[in-house]
């Protein structure tokens, strides 16, 4: 569209130098930076981006010839044929249903013991006013990080050995997982609670309890509420998948019946699959939707 | 009787709505506990509790033999090797698709409503984007492992398909979100789409795109990472399988280089999110 010296690029370029000299004198309107700049970090990086990307694909034995063979293709093909049939007998639905709702409760329950486990360390791990000492707050943050870094899915395989198959070690995965990400969140959510009515209590030499539920906890509780509710949805996702692994729900019916490839029923757990997690979308837009108004 | 002697003062005056939701606390969460067959008390019955402590004594010291080590490091490289080439996939995939449902560009609706067949188009297109994405990676992983067998190229398809769907949505949103009077007004004199994307589009919102596709990659990270659990290479499927020959000390090492591997990836991509701005 331009040249590289015509007017348009020379204001452009003038532009960022402004912008990087003042702060952002015109935000909105700031044209990207130059391509590549020695001496700029980021680029540095997307370059190093850039060769992690072609190593990986040097690196990993990607069968794309088998991917895109005549014999994947009918395997696909016939795989596809056979989903598009789903079993509909009344008996199977009705295991199907009882299987949706093992998933609505295990993420359910896993997500209010997550947010109660979550809320007694995040006391711990939040400095609630300026002279609390807080001993326990780099150590309660280990921990929540290290609850946080291991996903649902390798908890539930860990589990396993200590609950057995079924949905209550996938409960219990949720639950310790969640309680990881929601500490975290509640801990930020308390260190940014207005001081001053816990600072009223404090002076007229309330307990630090009394300060927590009657000043702290009703100033926060409406933010805890939203963050619970969104790893709600959230966990209805992971619950659905657990079960890959053995964990109940309707993951452990699918990875039951694609082991034995009866794909009829594969495809009818797909579909409930899909319905749960879309309705469960809907939901939450509504929700947020009436909630806005 | 006790509460009559309380004065005024001290008698609690929401107790009955208290009451009331305790209850109903109660029965909605009585049959949750059935159906999640939620019983405590066998994590620490003799036959359950036997084969766990043996497990989490296996766990020091974690296996630290130079042979294993450098397993788990090609492993460890393999699962970065498989988001990485996912997300990139996923973005050939999510460019198109966005472009494709963004409504800003379109020319009809320069002049009032969108004609019939481009709205249609867009349309299908952001279905489609809904359907590749409202499958969970985990899911179609297991289908192409049946298809392809067990191996990075299943997991490598797998999240290239959600994250295509992903970040496809996320694109056009993003796009649409911003002030559209530089592409109107580009439109308007006779520039074509992609020259609008490219000098009105792209320059506000590229710094957005880059951090999400960042923010993106990390949880690519996170996920392929598990996604070996049915079979699709990397350090999941090392886990998978020493978790059932009951092996501590490897599940130890595998799991601090699991957490090792997702803070390096979180603060990487929060550093380079904070660069972009």
């Amino acid at each position: 569209m331009s040249t590289p010296d015509s007017p348009a690029n020379v204001m452009g370029a003038s532009e960022v130098h402004v912008t990087h000299g003042a702060g952002a004198v015109n935000e909105r309107y700031r044209l990207p930076p130059k391509l590549f700049d020695a001496r700029c970090k980021s680029c540095w990086f997307v370059f190093g981006l850039i060769c992690l990307t072609i190593a990986s694909f040097w690196t990993l034995e990607l069968h794309w010839a088998r991917f895109f063979s005549l014999d994947a293709g009918r395997k696909m093909g016939k795989f596809i044929a056979e989903l598009l049939v789903p079993e509909t007998s009344s008996r199977f639905l009705a295991k199907l249903g009882l299987a949706a709702l093992e998933t609505l409760a295990m993420s359910a329950l896993g997500t209010l013991l997550a947010a109660v486990l979550g809320l007694a360390l995040a006391l711990p791990a939040a400095q609630s006013h300026p002279q609390d000492k807080a001993h326990w707050r780099g150590l309660t943050r280990l921990l929540l990080n290290a609850l946080r870094s291991i996903p649902e899915l390798v908890w539930a395989a860990l589990l396993l050995i200590s609950a057995g198959l079924g949905p209550f070690a996938g409960t219990l995965a949720l639950a310790l997982h969640t309680s990881g990400v929601l500490g975290r969140l509640f801990a930020e959510a308390l260190e940014n609670a207005p001081q001053a009515p816990g600072f009223a209590l404090r002076t007229h030499g309330a307990s630090e309890g009394q300060i927590f539920w009657y000043a702290t906890l009703p100033l926060v509780i409406p933010q805890l509420l939203s963050y619970t509710l969104y790893r709600w949805e959230n966990n209805i996702r992971a619950a659905a998948v657990l079960g890959v692994v053995g964990a109940g729900g309707l993951g452990q019916m699918l990875a039951f019946h694609m082991g034995l490839f009866q794909m009829g029923e594969t495809s009818s757990v797909l579909i409930a699959m899909m319905l749960l997690v879309a309705l469960v979308d809907v939901a939450s837009n509504v929700a947020r939707r009436t909630m806005m108004r | 009787m006790s509460t009559s002697r309380l004065s005024v003062y001290q008698r609690d005056p929401a107790w009955q709505s208290r009451v009331f939701w305790m209850l109903a606390g109660v029965v909605v969460l009585w049959p949750m506990l059935v159906l999640t067959e939620f019983t405590p008390w066998t994590l620490f019955s003799v036959e359950s509790l036997k084969p766990t402590l043996r497990f989490l004594g296996d766990f020091l010291p974690p296996k630290h033999d130079p042979e294993f080590l450098l397993l788990v490091a090609q492993e460890t490289w393999r699962t970065v090797a498989m988001a990485t080439a996912g997300i990139a996939l996923a973005l050939l995939l999510a460019v198109p698709l966005a472009l494709l449902s963004v409504r800003v560009l379109s020319v009809s609706a320069l002049t009032g409503r969108m004609a019939a067949t481009p709205a249609v188009l867009r349309t299908l297109v952001r279905w489609l984007m809904i359907v590749l994405r409202s499958v969970p990676e985990l899911i179609w992983a297991l289908v192409f492992v049946r298809v392809v067998g067990l191996g990075p190229t299943a997991g490598v398809v797998a999240i290239a398909l959600t994250y295509g769907g992903m970040l496809g949505k996320v694109y056009a949103e993003i796009l649409e979100s911003g002030d559209a009077h530089a592409t109107h007004s580009l439109l308007r004199n006779g520039s074509g789409r992609l020259q609008t994307f490219a000098y009105s589009l792209l320059p506000q919102n590229a710094a957005e795109l880059t951090s999400y596709t960042v923010y993106r990659w990390e949880c690519a990270i996170r996920s392929s990472a598990v996604l070996g659990f049915v079979g699709a290479g990397g350090l999941g499927q090392l886990m998978d399988s020493s978790m059932k020959m009951f092996n501590g000390a490897e599940v130890a090492t595998i799991l601090i280089v699991f957490m090792a591997l997702v803070w390096l990836a979180d603060y990487a991509s929060a550093w380079l999110r904070r660069q972009l701005g």
